[in-house]
C-alpha cells in the first residue's frame, strides 16, 4: 500500500494531469487527477502498533489520508516529509509540525487480533497544541477499511462541521464484451472504489441503479426479459422482486426519502410519464399527462416534490411537480439540454447533465443563489451525476476512448479522482446513503 | 511511474440473474436506403420465403436524424414492403427495436428509442398493417452497432431494427 503515498505526493504538484490506465486483468484503478494547494494542511502520521500481535492488514493512516485528500478540503503531508513518528499526543513535538505549516495532526495506534482491527486515534490542533478529538474504532471481517473511513468521517466532521461521507458505498454498472458476448454487472463498492462486489450479472443491459434510503436495497432496470423491467434487490441477501414489467418502458426508478414509494417512468399508457408507486400496495399514481417524454424523476429531500426531465418544450429540460400531483414548473433555462437531475441533501443544489451541441457536462445549479450554474466536469460525454450524502462530492461517468470511467469530483469541481475498471466500460454511478457505524 | 492502487474486482457469477434472453443478432446494414424497389402493388402475396430473398424485405433497418423520430422519405419503400408482408400474412408478428446514439441520458434515450419505434409502427399501420402484429421495444442507447464517438458511428446507431417473431 506504500505506492499510494507516492500518489499523495503527486496530488500536490500535478493539476489536471491524467495517468494512463494500466491494461490487463480486471481491476479498479483509483487515481487523483488534480488537487487544491489551498486546502487545509493536515498530517496523518503512520499509526503505531499496539502489543505484539500480527500487523494490521490495512494501513489505517494511509486510508484516512487518502479520504481527506480526495474530498478537496484537505491536503495531507507527503510521507517523505513526515519526519517524526508520534503515536500519541504526548509524543508530538509541535514546533516541528508548525514549521511544516500543518494546521492539524492525527496520531494513533492499531491492534489486530482474532480478525478484529481496532484503531485508537487523536486529532490535535497544531497551533493551539490542543486535542480536539480522540476515539477508538473497531471492525472485523471484510469491513477493516471502514475503520479508516469512520476515522476520516469523524475528523471531517470535527474540522468542517458537517458529517463525513467516506464510510459510504457506491453502486455502478459495468459492461465487458460486445454484442452477444456482453456481460453487464451491477457492482457495489466502498466510496473509494475498494471492495467491489457484483450483486447482479446479466447478458442483457442493466441500468439506472438507485439506493433505498436505508442502504439495504437497490432498484434498477434490467432487460433480461427482452424489455425493460424494474427490480428491487436486497444487497446482502440477493433476494429481489419484480416491481414493474408493464408494456413499453419501465425506467428511472427512485426511492422516496421515506423509502415507502418509488417514482418511475412508464410508457404503458402510450408514452413515458412520471408515476409514483406505493411500494406497500403496488398502487400507481400518475403525475404527468402529455405527449412528451417525461422521465428521470428525483425526489426533493422533504418528499414533497419531484424533479424530472421532459421534452415538452422541444428539448429535454428539468421540471418540478408536487409529488401528489399538480402543474409542473420548468426549472432550467440555461443550456440546450438538461436532464438526469441529482438533488443534494438539502435540496439546494441540483446537479444535471447539460448538453450544448455535442458537449455534455455536469452542471450544478444552486437554487439558494437564484439558480446560478457552474460546471464541475470538463466533458465531452459526461453523465449520471450523483451526490455524496453530505454533498461534499459528486460522482459522474465520463467517456474516455472506447470505455466509460467514473470520476469523483469535489462539489466545487476543483479536485477530481478517477475510478477506472481497466477491462470494460464503467457507467451510471450512484452514491449510497450514510451507513450506520 | 504509475501512481495507481489496484484492487481486484471479484467477478462473482450470479447465475440466477444471468437470464436467457432471445437475442437477435444485429447485422450491419447499409446506412443509405437500398435502391431495390418493393413489389408493393404489382406481384402476388408475400410468402415467408420472400423474407430471405426479397431485397426490400431483407432490409430491416430504418435510420433517423439526431433527436428526431420521423420516418424519412428514403425509407418509404421499406415501410411499404414490410406493411404489405404484414397485410399478406395476418399471422406474422414483428418487433420493432428502437435505438439511439449515445448522446444524451440513458433514460431519456429509452424514451427517444420508443418514439422511433412507434413512428415506424404508425407508418406500417398507415399502410394497412394491424397494430396487433407489431410490438415496439426500446433499447435506447444500450445496443449500439458502432462504438466510436463520432457522427459516422452515431448515424448507424440511430435506428429501428425490424425483427420478425412469427413469419
Amino acid at each position: 500500500m506504500r505506492i499510494a503515498r507516492h500518489l499523495l505526493v503527486l496530488v500536490l504538484g500535478l493539476c489536471g494531469v491524467l495517468f494512463a490506465a494500466q491494461a490487463g486483468a480486471q481491476g479498479l484503478t483509483v487515481q487523483i487527477v488534480n488537487g487544491v494547494p489551498s486546502a487545509i494542511p493536515v498530517t496523518v502520521v503512520p499509526f503505531g502498533q499496539q502489543g505484539s500481535g500480527p500487523a494490521a492488514p490495512v494501513d489505517v493512516a494511509q486510508i484516512v489520508g487518502m479520504d481527506l485528500n480526495r474530498c478537496g478540503k484537505f491536503r495531507t503531508l507527503p510521507a517523505s516529509e513526515i519526519v517524526q513518528s508520534p503515536t500519541t499526543g504526548s509524543e508530538i513535538q509541535f514546533a516541528t509540525w508548525q514549521q511544516l505549516k500543518q494546521d492539524y495532526i492525527v496520531v494513533g495506534t492499531t491492534a489486530y487480533s482474532g480478525g478484529v482491527l481496532s484503531a485508537h486515534y487523536q486529532l490535535w490542533d497544531v497551533n493551539k497544541q490542543q486535542m480536539l478529538l480522540q476515539n477508538t474504532v473497531s471492525m472485523q471481517g471484510s469491513d477493516l477499511r471502514r475503520v479508516a473511513h469512520q476515522i476520516a468521517d469523524q475528523i471531517y466532521q470535527k474540522i468542517i462541521g458537517v458529517r463525513g461521507a467516506f464510510d459510504t458505498r457506491i453502486a455502478y454498472i459495468t459492461m465487458v464484451g460486445l454484442g452477444d458476448k456482453a456481460n453487464y454487472s451491477l457492482v457495489v463498492a466502498d466510496s473509494d472504489g475498494y471492495n467491489p462486489q457484483t450483486v447482479v450479472q446479466s447478458h442483457e443491459a442493466l441500468l439506472s441503479p438507485t439506493w433505498s434510503p436505508n442502504g439495504q436495497e437497490i432498484a434498477y432496470v434490467s432487460f433480461e426479459r427482452g424489455n425493460s423491467a424494474i427490480y428491487i434487490q436486497n444487497i446482502a441477501t440477493g433476494a429481489r422482486r419484480l416491481v414493474s414489467d408493464r408494456n413499453g418502458i419501465n425506467g428511472a426508478p427512485r426511492f422516496s426519502p421515506d423509502g415507502k414509494k418509488l417514482a418511475l417512468s412508464l410508457s404503458f399508457q402510450g408514452n413515458p410519464e412520471i408515476y409514483v408507486m406505493d411500494l406497500g400496495s403496488g398502487a400507481l399514481t400518475r403525475l404527468t399527462h402529455n405527449l412528451a417524454i417525461d422521465t428521470e424523476p428525483s425526489w426533493t429531500p422533504d418528499g414533497q416534490n419531484i424533479i424530472f426531465t421532459s421534452d415538452r418544450s422541444g428539448k429535454p429540460q428539468l421540471y418540478e411537480i408536487p409529488a401528489s400531483g399538480g402543474v409542473p414548473q420548468r426549472l432550467t433555462f440555461q443550456g440546450q439540454y438538461n436532464a438526469d437531475v441529482a438533488v443534494d441533501y438539502d435540496g439546494n443544489k441540483l446537479a444535471m447533465v447539460q448538453g450544448n451541441g455535442n458537449v455534455y457536462r455536469i452542471a450544478v445549479m444552486d437554487r439558494s443563489t437564484g439558480g446560478q450554474e457552474t460546471f464541475v466536469s470538463p466533458g465531452n460525454l459526461d453523465s449520471s451525476p450523483s451526490w455524496a450524502p453530505n454533498a461534499s462530492m459528486l460522482l459522474y461517468a465520463a467517456d474516455e476512448g472506447p470505455n466509460g470511467v467514473l470520476y469523483a469530483v469535489s462539489a466545487d469541481g476543483r479536485v477530481r479522482q478517477r475510478l477506472v475498471l481497466s477491462d470494460g466500460d464503467v457507467r451510471e454511478p450512484a452514491w449510497g446513503p450514510y451507513r450506520n457505524p | 511511474m504509475n501512481a495507481t492502487v489496484r484492487v481486484s474486482v471479484i467477478a462473482l457469477f450470479c447465475l440466477t440473474a444471468a437470464a436467457c434472453a432471445q437475442k437477435q443478432a444485429v447485422k450491419p446494414a447499409p446506412v443509405e436506403a437500398p435502391t431495390a424497389t418493393a413489389p408493393a402493388t404489382t406481384s402476388g402475396a408475400f410468402t415467408p420465403a420472400d423474407l430471405a430473398t426479397n431485397p426490400c424485405l431483407r432490409t430491416r433497418v430504418v435510420y433517423f436524424d439526431f433527436d428526431k423520430s420521423d420516418i424519412k422519405s428514403q425509407f418509404s419503400d421499406i415501410v411499404a414492403c414490410h406493411a404489405k408482408y404484414l397485410r399478406d400474412r395476418p399471422m406474422a408478428r414483428m418487433t420493432i427495436e428502437g435505438n439511439t446514439d449515445e448522446r444524451g441520458t440513458r433514460e431519456y434515450n429509452l424514451g427517444l428509442g420508443e418514439r422511433r419505434g412507434n413512428a415506424l409502427a404508425s407508418a406500417l399501420e398507415a399502410d394497412g398493417a394491424s397494430a396487433s402484429q407489431i410490438k415496439v421495444v426500446s433499447y435506447g442507447e444500450e445496443r449500439p452497432v458502432c462504438r466510436e464517438h463520432n457522427e459516422d458511428c452515431w448515424k448507424q446507431n440511430r435506428r429501428d431494427n425490424i425483427v420478425y417473431t412469427a413469419e
